[in-house]
């Protein structure tokens, strides 16, 4: 990994009485893309206007490049935000807009208006100096959004849901053009959002998080293959949660059946969760899986069928391309390394929640 | 049929609402003095507004007064707003009701408290007293106004200017007053009609010998009425109406813009 940039140590934060933020702890290094991830209500857009200055926290500490920035005003810190709703102003043209923190900076203008074009090209604008921001689509004011935070060569620049208002074909189309802009100017993206699949696609660390704590801090595929508990398991994609019991090391009994798995070190006896992926499930005909079932639900997705499965007093999620009828009694059979094992929630705080998105 | 009656009904409306402005101002041209006689058109009761010192002072006064009390309540009642717009949603409607009722309040009340409080505080009436009293009624006017822009602010632009360096008064003046501008622009305007055209506050706060125009057509009047009177009242009439269509107008072209740049996504 490359250097530490930033830490969030031990910051706490709360509205009205209400803990949003509990002892969080958090490091950022240099030229990463990191998303805070989590339902609304989590704490990550509190975090991220911590990092921006715009909140301050009620104990802790924000240490940029080995500074204290914990009480720096946002107008003195070293990095540049990207609002949710564009926070572009209306009164002035798309030229004066991304100029805005260079006419502060009192750049010369020969500096500012090589920046301008530079800027417009890097979100694909160009020629679109004169226009009014209200003249301008939705997208088109979020990548001139983007145009004004970068301009002023920030080290880090936080986005907080910046997609959050496009429709879905645009939000992947940006997707993919953030994750260009990054690696062209080479500096650390702190994202902010509750789209699972927007984590998935840009990051690469994600932090997930629920009611003010973290909850997993991973690769996107960490995240997605090895959840830590329930909460991460069920944010990210779907998921079966079954409550199982691990025997003993790599065996695990699920529903009544006994599973071979990859994990050990659980104990013996002990009571776990265990996550399966509705991909990873697979239907056999009955009596040679090791559970048996009957599908009970179908829906036809595009790319496989979506089934639910009763087995064993659970109804399974089931993606596969190969279509069961509704009735048809099948076997359900599980890869020993597609079985993940979690530890039960420990305390009431990391028990997963409603999601509301 | 039923379209006929509606016409009929609104231009009865139209007609007794301003059927007693539209005689004075038809009198205001009547060369002959008596109000029974129909003399011909002239304009000499203009031009003898213009030579009678007396009221080209009390002109002189209202202007100051309004100039100088819709300035100063276009100031604090911004500052009010920017702090009410802080506030907590209960804490502010309870701030906005507040500010609301001296408007709703009659005038005469509003004039005989202000009176008692001047004299209780032992303050000399005169141009000061009006000044002070045109303010306080003024307030109102300019929250009811700005308080709206404030509502439709984009509350990360301030953030966002301070993002990009902006310290936090810099950022105040660059984006969030531009914003507010049509806001305490017909603010300015209304706080300046209700100011030109008040008379019974002005009546019970001004001290003897001051006059504005309209407390010196009502002391005219009673020594009787004067054609003079008519070119006057008419001049006011105009200035107030053109004012309040200024005022009506600011922010309807302002309004369309904003819809404009709603329109859907178009890429």
């Amino acid at each position: 990994m490359s250097k530490e940039l930033i830490h969030l140590n031990n910051i706490s934060k709360s509205f009205d009485g209400q803990m949003v933020l509990d002892e969080l702890n958090l490091t950022i290094h240099e030229n990463e893309f990191v998303t805070l991830l989590g339902p609304s209500g989590c704490g990550k857009t509190t975090t991220l206007r911590i990092l921006g200055g715009f909140a301050t926290p009620d104990a802790g500490s924000v240490v940029f490049d080995g500074q204290d920035i914990t009480n720096l005003p946002p107008n003195l810190r070293p990095l540049n935000t990207v609002f949710q709703k564009y926070a572009l102003f209306t009164h002035m043209n798309i030229a004066e807009n991304i100029a805005f923190g260079l006419k502060i900076k009192k750049k010369s203008k020969a500096y500012i208006a090589d920046k301008i074009r530079y800027a417009l090209k890097l979100v694909n604008l160009e020629g679109y100096e004169n226009r009014m921001p209200d003249s301008l689509s939705g997208g088109q004011q979020q990548r001139i959004a983007i145009a004004r935070a970068i301009v002023n060569e920030p080290k880090v620049l936080l986005l907080d849901e910046p997609l959050g208002a496009l429709d879905l074909k645009l939000r992947q189309e940006m997707q993919y053009e953030l994750i260009r802009m990054k690696n062209e100017l080479g500096i650390t993206f702190v994202y902010v959002t509750h789209d699972q699949e927007e984590a998935l696609t840009m990051s690469d660390t994600i932090v997930v998080m629920n009611q003010g704590y973290i909850q997993q801090i991973g690769t996107p595929e960490s995240i997605y293959n090895e959840p830590e508990n329930a909460f991460v398991a069920d944010f990210i994609g779907d998921s079966n949660i079954i409550s199982a019991v691990m025997i003993e090391d790599k065996l695990v009994n699920i529903l009544g059946a006994q599973f071979a798995c990859v994990d050990t070190g659980f104990g013996h006896n002990k009571p776990v969760d265990v996550v399966i992926r509705p991909e990873d499930v697979e239907l056999t005909a009955p009596a040679q899986g090791t559970l048996n079932g009957v599908v009970t639900h179908l829906i036809f997705k595009g790319v496989h069928y979506e089934m639910e499965v009763m087995a064993g007093g659970f109804e399974w999620l089931v993606h596969s391309t190969a279509l069961h009828p509704v009735g048809e009694k099948v076997g359900i059979k599980v890869d020993p390394y597609n079985i993940q094992i979690m530890n039960k929630p420990a305390s009431e705080d990391e028990e997963a929640v409603a999601i509301e998105i | 049929m039923k379209n006929a009656a509606k016409k009929i009904y609104i231009a009865l409306i139209v007609l007794f609402l301003y059927a007693p402005i539209g005689t004075l101002m038809v009198l205001s041209f009547n060369a002959s003095k008596t109000r029974a006689k129909w003399g011909g058109i002239t304009f000499k009761w203009y031009g003898q507004l213009l030579h009678n010192d007396d009221i080209l002072k009390a002109f002189g006064n209202t202007l100051l007064i309004a100039l100088l009390s819709s300035v100063i309540a276009t100031i604090i009642g911004t500052i009010a707003c920017i702090a009410m717009s802080n506030m907590k949603k209960r804490t502010r409607m309870v701030m906005l009701g507040i500010t609301n009722i001296p408007m709703l309040n009659a005038d005469i009340v509003t004039g005989i408290s202000l009176m008692l409080l001047f004299i209780s505080f032992g303050f000399k009436f005169g141009l000061g007293t009006i000044l002070l009293s045109h303010i306080t009624f003024n307030i109102p006017y300019v929250i009811l106004s700005v308080m709206p822009r404030m509502k439709q602010l984009n509350p990360s632009i301030y953030e966002a200017a301070q993002d990009l360096g902006a310290s936090p008064v810099t950022a105040f003046f660059k984006v969030v007053f531009p914003d507010l501008l049509p806001g305490i622009l017909s603010g300015f305007l209304m706080a300046f009609t209700m100011s030109l055209d008040d008379f019974i506050i002005t009546h019970f706060t001004k001290g003897a010998g001051v006059d504005t125009l309209s407390t010196k057509i009502y002391t005219e009047v009673r020594k009787g009425i004067k054609p003079e009177m008519y070119a006057l009242s008419t001049l006011i009439f105009v200035t107030v109406l053109v004012l309040l269509i200024l005022v009506n107008v600011t922010p309807a072209r302002h309004e369309k813009t904003a819809i404009s740049g709603m329109s859907p996504d178009k890429s």
